[in-house]
């Protein structure tokens, strides 16, 4: 397992470090946030019924900032063969690359989204399902986008297809997600919670298979 | 652990382009070969042939060893200690966090700490990445190199970048290295300095 934590720790170190991108995903998510309110206006049963959906999306779309680097940079600079040679799977690097990926950019956005809930004048309780979902949530925005990150890795400027890969496989994500909080608002029966935790499930097993996969395709 | 490495008639395409056909050697533990050819000849796509990185065209690839014969390239790329011209340095990582990383990546029972004075890294174990010249770079990937503790080496274009002393010190590392039982396969444009074997490529039309 040694092989394995190492890269989970660098990947993670390197990612909040300066001109790693986590920052930038966090700013970028707060600044999207805080736009909508302005834009769309003081009414606050629009703004709590809509906060689910506009905070997923941001989330989707500020994880999406830095997921671009997440193999190219080793690609680019040749720490992609070196990784690949050692003594653990590529299923299991990329399955460390993405946890690194959630633990810097999905979890802080997860953490930050109940003080922007605020802006929204979203209760407690659905606060508390948007929370939730996403920390159910943004391991499958990293898992999914991994693949394309994988996919687009030798690319030059890849970061500007990624979104076409990866957006429209998110989409059931953002349903639920956005679903999960509307139904604790409306007070009814909360089955996108569960469909986004089989979601999620399902794109972290699977993910790290097909991203290693398309890893294996672009070193040749 | 003795150890060799056996090519049988392999060919290479790129991009519809025929490098080499019916390449064939063995190199038994000890020895190091050096690619010899002109730019474009198919050096470095062997070298990641080797590695298991590109597929062939046709032949096979097998590292022999006490206790496997590895032919697939998971197994293969577990007896390989890689070199390339790109560098792998994170500008944003000091030289002591990098060998520590690659310590740990590569399951190296040495300390990397261990590594610093050989390579003359000393002075700089506490720089970042980004402030380290090419031939610093070249330094602190031998330095990656000996830690990753593996009998067969691939070495691309080991001493561009490098001073005088640093030549000097790849040249060492490999005779010690090879007469540990070890294989070093080198691309090269420059004598390497020690005696080895040569293959050249791209000497056919």
């Amino acid at each position: 397992m040694t092989p394995f934590f190492a890269l989970l720790k660098r990947d993670t170190s390197l990612a909040v470090r300066a001109g790693g991108g986590a920052a930038l995903a966090l700013a970028f998510f707060a600044c999207v946030v805080t736009l909508v309110p302005l834009g769309v206006g003081p009414d606050l049963k629009l703004l709590a019924r809509i906060a689910g959906g506009v905070l997923w999306v941001a989330a989707v779309l500020a994880a999406l900032l830095s997921l671009d680097r997440l193999f190219q940079a080793d690609y680019e600079d040749g720490s992609l063969d070196l990784l690949a040679l050692a003594p653990m799977s590529l299923e299991a690097s990329a399955f460390a690359k993405i946890a690194a990926h959630w633990l810097a950019t999905g979890l802080p956005l997860t953490l930050l989204s109940a003080l922007l809930a605020v802006l929204y004048n979203l209760p407690v309780a659905p606060t508390g399902a948007l929370v939730l979902s996403l920390l159910v949530g943004t391991p499958a925005v990293s898992a999914i986008g991994a693949i394309g990150a994988a996919l687009t890795l030798s690319i030059r400027r890849g970061g500007l297809i990624l979104p076409l890969i990866v957006l429209p496989l998110l989409a059931p994500a953002v349903i639920f997600g956005s679903g999960a909080v509307l139904a604790v608002l409306d007070a009814m029966s909360n089955g996108a919670m569960l469909l986004l935790a089989a979601f999620s499930l399902l794109a972290v097993v699977l993910s790290p298979f097909a991203a290693a996969a398309s890893v294996r395709l672009n070193l040749g | 652990m003795t150890i060799a490495l056996e090519v049988t008639d392999l060919t290479c395409i790129r991009g519809q382009r025929v490098l080499f056909r019916g390449l064939a050697f063995t190199l038994l533990g000890g020895r190091a070969l050096a690619l010899e050819g002109p730019n474009g000849s198919g050096k470095t796509s062997l070298l990641r042939l080797l590695a298991g990185f590109l597929k062939q065209a046709s032949g096979t690839v097998r590292v022999l060893s006490d206790t496997v014969a590895a032919d697939e390239p998971e197994e293969r790329g577990r007896f390989i200690g890689w070199h390339a011209h790109q560098d792998a340095v994170k500008p944003q990582m000091t030289v002591r966090e990098q060998l520590a990383f690659h310590a740990r990546l590569y399951e190296s029972p040495k300390d990397p700490q261990t590594m610093l004075a050989p390579f003359g890294l000393t002075a700089i174990a506490d720089l970042p990445g980004q402030y380290l010249s090419a031939g610093q770079k070249r330094r602190l990937g031998l330095a990656r190199l000996h830690l990753s503790m593996r009998p067969l080496w691939l070495l691309d274009e080991p001493l561009a970048a490098l001073d005088t002393a640093g030549k000097a010190l790849v040249a060492q590392a490999i005779t010690a290295h090879c007469a540990a039982g070890g294989l070093v396969v080198a691309a090269t444009h420059e004598p390497l300095g020690i005696d080895c074997d040569a293959l050249r490529l791209g000497s056919e039309p």
